[in-house]
């Protein structure tokens, strides 16, 4: 499995996505930078975590006009995969890859710990190698992950199965005080109707070994391994 | 000529950082404060003369970096 994971200027969890892949799939990633405007021929191309260009005017928006996301729109138009951790996410919604956008948490604060998701949909590229409503363990890292999409949206993504990830407590209820940043219906990441673009707030990137404090974020490059066996 | 936009978010989108506002406000004495909204201004020198040709650009420009349409709205004025 080929991969390549884009950098752009003031991402910080690129070389965590870089060393996470390269470690389980066994194939060094290729690493983009975002004036890169081709991308080689790969399976997977992640966007890492981080605060892209400063945040500036909205978080992923200046990432989202980068001369290198031409070519990821263009992956993801021919059924290529595309990931987006945190930051990531957000410059998936800048650019139209994936619906809603992600608001300044309601508590106003960063917010840095450990969160419960469960898994409701193992049917897809990303989630398959996790049984279905197992609740992980993953670290969350982020000042604006409050999901937000207008009614008609929200309806579609929950009918369609379109939110694989959702904060949960630790007996998997989607309750007020498991949401760690006021995101509508607990969404903790969601995927595109076509299955092949996901963006997620928490970090699977932060827990593929035991050194870095437990493996529940392994299934989720497991899974993309499976996919594209 | 000089573009001034007001990027405001739009009707049912929870402005959290406003409600932090109102309630200082109301920490503060004001009384009678019903509710805060925050948006962005932001302002634009432009080479254009033409004010319709410079209407036009900066709506484009609105429509791709400036604001979000998920979430916001947009008014611009020029002169």
């Amino acid at each position: 499995m080929k991969s390549a994971v884009v950098t752009f200027p003031a991402s910080n969890c690129n070389r965590d996505m870089f060393d996470a892949l390269e470690k389980l799939t066994g194939k060094t990633p290729y690493q983009i930078w975002h004036q890169d405007s081709e991308i080689p021929d790969v399976d997977l191309i992640a966007l890492p975590g981080g605060f892209s260009f400063g945040d500036y005017l909205r978080c992923g928006a200046m990432a989202a006009r980068s001369p290198a996301i031409k070519a990821i729109a263009l992956h993801a138009e021919r059924g290529g995969n595309v990931i987006g951790v945190c930051n990531g996410f957000q410059v998936l919604t800048e650019m139209g890859l994936l619906p809603g956008a992600l608001m300044r948490n309601s508590s106003l604060k960063f917010v840095c710990k450990t969160v419960h998701l469960q898994v409701e949909n193992t049917l897809t590229n990303f989630t398959n190698a996790y049984t279905k409503g197992q609740v992980i363990d993953i670290p969350v890292a982020h000042h604006d992950g409050n999901y937000f999409a207008d009614e008609d949206t929200l309806k579609m993504l929950e009918t369609n199965g379109q939110i694989p990830f959702r904060y949960v407590s630790k007996a998997g209820e989607a309750t007020a005080s498991a949401n760690p940043n006021g995101s509508q219906n607990n969404i903790a990441g969601i995927i595109n109707e076509r299955g092949n673009v996901l963006g997620m707030m928490p970090h699977p990137e932060r827990l593929i070994e035991d050194a870095q404090g437990g493996t529940d974020g392994r299934g989720f490059f497991e899974s993309i391994i499976n996919t594209l066996k | 000529m000089k573009a001034r936009i007001h990027i405001t978010l739009k009707d049912g989108v929870l402005d959290p950082q406003g409600k932090a506002i109102q309630h200082a406000l109301g920490t503060l004495g004001f009384s009678g404060v019903e509710g805060v909204r925050q948006g962005k201004y932001i302002e634009i020198d432009l080479a254009e003369t033409d004010k319709s040709n410079a209407a036009e650009t900066v709506e484009k420009m609105c429509k791709k970096l400036l604001s979000n349409m998920v979430i916001e709205n947009y008014s611009i004025t020029i002169d």
